[in-house]
């Protein structure tokens, strides 16, 4: 693979914004036909290092060098976008930059022809056409890109690139949103591009992925280069504390011992618009079992999730805590009741930005007399609990005066955990418990909702990461188009089952095995 | 219902529909070019009477008639500019913008005929555009004077209706517009720029809106009135919606208000002594409000309508 000739080269890139060292000399070579995968967690550089590839930051020192049509690696002037497209660097963003309301193939030409220029549709159709039938991305051009499935978007976005004659395509966490199938699609297009020429630069945090598709990893940690190897003789284990920098605990999960069902959803039915919409949903939540839920975003979850907040009850059908049917749609009740909650959204849903970690902390109990005298709010008693979590939990911020906004997502995690799970909550939704988290904060997160299990708590962890659910759940259920499927025992199933619930070609996984 | 057949049966009817309808199709193919690029441009209604007063005064003080049509684009230019400065590179509200540019366009225009004119008590006139007389077309039984009697500039507005669709569905810069409409970090990904487009089409429709403005001083009447636009611009505003950001729609649409307002005029003089006149000067702007309500819950918003850019902001 070495010996192909380098398409792209970085010399020891350096960034700082302020006291922050966001690259700190790092180097990389590309070559042709090659994936390279850049592994980090969140805030090691990755993204910055890339805007500076593509002219959005300016390093602070370094080069970026690129295979000129001369032949040799030519330096790219530092800041300009423009002649980054121009060299042949191509770009698919984790949030797609598509006009939805016009065709994949208009997509596809926007920027490329002179603005007022007539009839060049056919030649554009004829170039698309000879890309997709020698790289295999097979997609509709005519259909508004508003009616493609994300799948289909990320083709769009490669076509773009591809059309632009990239001969460097860098692709920015690409599995985010995709099912485990079309992921599996994506690698097989990857591989083949690679092997029409391409240099391919794969981001991403998840390892599993790495592995499968890359020829050569290079590892980022805190802006520095932690380590490269060739992925052919790299180790899981090696690699994950290369990331993190120190050995993680391995989170250990034991065997559930389920108890009495404490929420129950007998024939649910929720109207709505199309994200929120469920029909004929049965699930128990027993005290002591971690039910996963796995689905393609926007099958439902959202839904569940907030009948379980209590922002909505039922069309039909009944939802039942502690077998006492819930009819009215409060969250004060419900928390009061016990139902902790992690909004998937926590930034914008689980915490008040502008008001205090004291404040955040107390936010859901200012009624309970733990929190008010005679009628007014106890400050003291709000900034005792927020001291002790801070400690508890582990949440970095400057003191229990800090303004919620300033905490990471890891801490305003953290922070949530310390609110809701103080309480001993009876049943726990988590949703998207560690969406962005790095490996450090996910472990810890982990280990609060197991714990939270053993001590009899009945938990419903909504997520979009089967490693997650796998390392967490006892038992999996699958949202397809609103209907919930039983998936049984987490022991008993594989990803490729689940995958195929999730694109709904499958009910049951017996199903699948017959 | 003799009276509805004596008045859809007369030449005159037509001719006041179409004519009726000319300020409103320059005023809604702009008011469409500024919001398909995603900035709405509330200034149409003072976009309106700066193209009147400035198109009509530069006749009065001696520019040739087209001079004047191009003196009124060039205001109406300029008032889109602030707009486009305030909106898109300051990333201001669109509606508050838009609004003062109403109220500064309006102020502006009235205090500049004040001042260039201080002591006439009635307001003076000019040569107006007359009706074109088409060789052939002009001359026909029935259509001639329902639909060939118009003036030059009711056929620049079916022009632009045609140039304007040309130019979105048919060239890289149209469909540049809708993608930067729709979602403006497609265009920048692409390396083109969304500032240039914005404001270039907000300037550019601006500039059509004061065409609609020059219309009513320099072809339907030949002077300039206080009140004489009288909530075109809104009516404008309006019909995009009708129109679902299409040109030909608008076209449709504009043609539609034409003629109801045409209707009520003539329905006024036939039965106007039973019903108040009032009530019929209602009737198009009521009609307008009934078919917004069945076409606009189903209407195809441009969906980056109304937000700002911000380079580098992730939407």
């Amino acid at each position: 693979m070495t010996d192909a000739p380098v398409l792209l080269s970085l010399q020891n890139i350096t960034k700082r914004f302020g006291p922050l060292i966001a690259n700190n000399a790092i180097s990389l070579d590309l070559h042709r036909g090659e994936i390279l995968a850049l592994l980090g967690e969140n805030g090691a550089g990755k993204t910055t290092l890339m805007n500076i590839l593509f002219g959005h930051y300016v390093q602070d020192e370094g080069d970026v060098r690129v295979l000129a049509d001369h032949g040799a690696l030519a330096t790219l002037p530092p800041g300009s976008p423009g002649a980054a497209l121009k060299a042949g660097l191509g770009m698919v963003h984790q949030h797609f930059t598509l006009a939805e309301n016009l065709s994949g193939l208009d997509n596809i030409r926007l920027g490329t022809e002179p603005l007022l220029s007539f009839g060049r549709e056919a030649t554009a159709r004829a170039k698309v056409k000879k890309i997709t039938a020698e790289s295999g991305l097979d997609v509709d051009l005519d259909r508004r890109v508003a009616d493609l499935t994300v799948g289909e978007k990320q083709r769009i976005e490669i076509l773009k690139a591809l059309y632009r004659d990239a001969k460097v395509l860098i692709l920015d966490e690409p599995t985010a949103v995709l099912t485990p199938q079309e992921a599996e699609g994506l690698f097989v297009v990857l591989r083949r591009l690679a092997e029409n020429g391409l240099g391919v630069i794969f981001i991403s945090h998840k390892l599993g992925e790495v592995l499968a598709v890359s020829h050569r990893i290079l590892v980022l940690r805190a802006g520095t280069k932690a380590g490269e190897l060739v992925t052919a003789k790299a180790d899981r284990r090696a690699i994950a504390d290369l990331m993190v920098g120190k050995a993680v605990a391995e989170v250990v999960r034991i065997p559930a011992l389920p108890g009495e069902t404490l929420m129950e959803f007998d024939g649910v039915s929720l109207n709505g618009a199309g994200r929120q919409a469920l029909s004929g949903v049965n699930l128990k939540l027993r005290s002591g079992e971690i039910v996963g839920l796995a689905g393609v975003s926007g099958n439902g979850q959202s839904g569940i999730a907030a009948l379980i907040s209590g922002l909505a009850v039922p069309s039909s059908g009944t939802l039942r805590l502690y077998g006492e049917a819930i009819t009215k749609a409060s969250p004060r009740d419900l928390v009061e009741a016990g139902v902790a909650r992690m909004p998937e959204d926590r930034q914008h849903d689980g915490v008040v930005g502008t008001m205090s970690v004291a404040d955040n902390i107390a936010i859901e109990e200012v009624r309970s007399p733990a929190f008010s005298k005679m009628g007014l709010l106890d400050r003291k008693a709000m900034r005792e609990r927020a001291t002790s979590a801070i400690s508890g939990y582990d949440v970095r911020c400057p003191g229990p005066d800090a303004e919620a906004r300033l905490l990471s997502g890891g801490n305003v995690q953290k922070l949530i955990l310390a609110r809701v799970l103080e309480r001993e909550p009876r049943v726990i939704l988590a949703n998207q418990p560690t969406r962005g988290l790095d490996v450090g904060a996910q472990a810890e997160v982990h280990r609060r909702i197991l714990a939270a299990r053993d001590r009899g708590a009945a938990v419903l962890v909504i997520s979009e990461d089967l490693d997650e659910l796998f390392a967490l759940a006892d038992r999996f259920v699958v949202v397809h188009a609103g209907e919930l499927a039983d998936a049984g025992s987490s022991e008993s199933l594989d990803r490729g089952t689940i995958g195929l619930m999730m694109a709904g070609q499958a009910r049951t996984p017996v199903g699948i095995a017959s | 219902m003799d009276v509805l057949f004596d008045i859809l049966g007369s030449a005159n009817f037509w001719a006041a529909a179409i004519r009726i309808a000319t300020p409103l199709i320059f005023g809604v193919l702009g008011a469409l070019i500024c919001e398909r690029a995603g900035v709405l441009n509330l200034g149409i209604e003072g976009i309106f009477v700066a193209g009147a007063m400035a198109g009509w005064l530069a006749v009065y003080l001696g520019a040739g008639l087209w001079g004047g049509v191009l003196v009124a684009a060039l205001a109406g230019a300029l008032f889109g500019l602030l707009h486009a400065f305030l909106t898109v590179i300051l990333g201001l509200s669109q509606h508050v913008s838009g609004i003062g540019i109403t109220l500064l366009a309006t102020s502006v225009s009235y205090f500049t005929y004040r001042t260039a004119l201080p002591d006439v008590t009635s307001p003076p006139r000019i040569a107006a555009f007359q009706p074109l007389n088409i060789p052939g077309l002009s001359d026909l039984p029935f259509f001639g004077p329902a639909l060939f009697q118009q003036t030059p500039l009711t056929f620049l507005a079916l022009v632009f209706v045609v140039l304007v669709a040309l130019v979105l569905y048919r060239t890289p810069l149209g469909l540049a517009i809708r993608a930067v409409g729709d979602n403006p970090a497609s265009v920048e990904a692409q390396g083109l720029s969304v500032v240039g487009l914005r404001v270039g089409a907000v300037v550019v429709g601006s500039a059509l809106m004061a065409l609609g403005g020059a219309f009513l001083t320099m072809s339907a009447f030949d002077a300039f009135f206080f009140g004489m636009v009288n909530g075109r611009g809104w009516i404008c505003i309006a019909l995009v919606v009708f129109a679902s950001w299409q040109p030909g729609k608008a076209l449709l649409g504009a043609l539609l208000f034409g003629a109801f307002d045409a209707f009520q005029i003539r329905l006024q003089a036939q039965i106007g002594q039973v019903v108040p006149g009032q009530v019929f000067l209602m009737l198009p702007y009521l009609l307008s409000i009934v078919a917004l309500i069945l076409v606009a819950r189903r209407a195809d918003y441009p969906r980056a309508l109304l937000q700002p850019w911000t380079k580098g902001q992730r939407h």
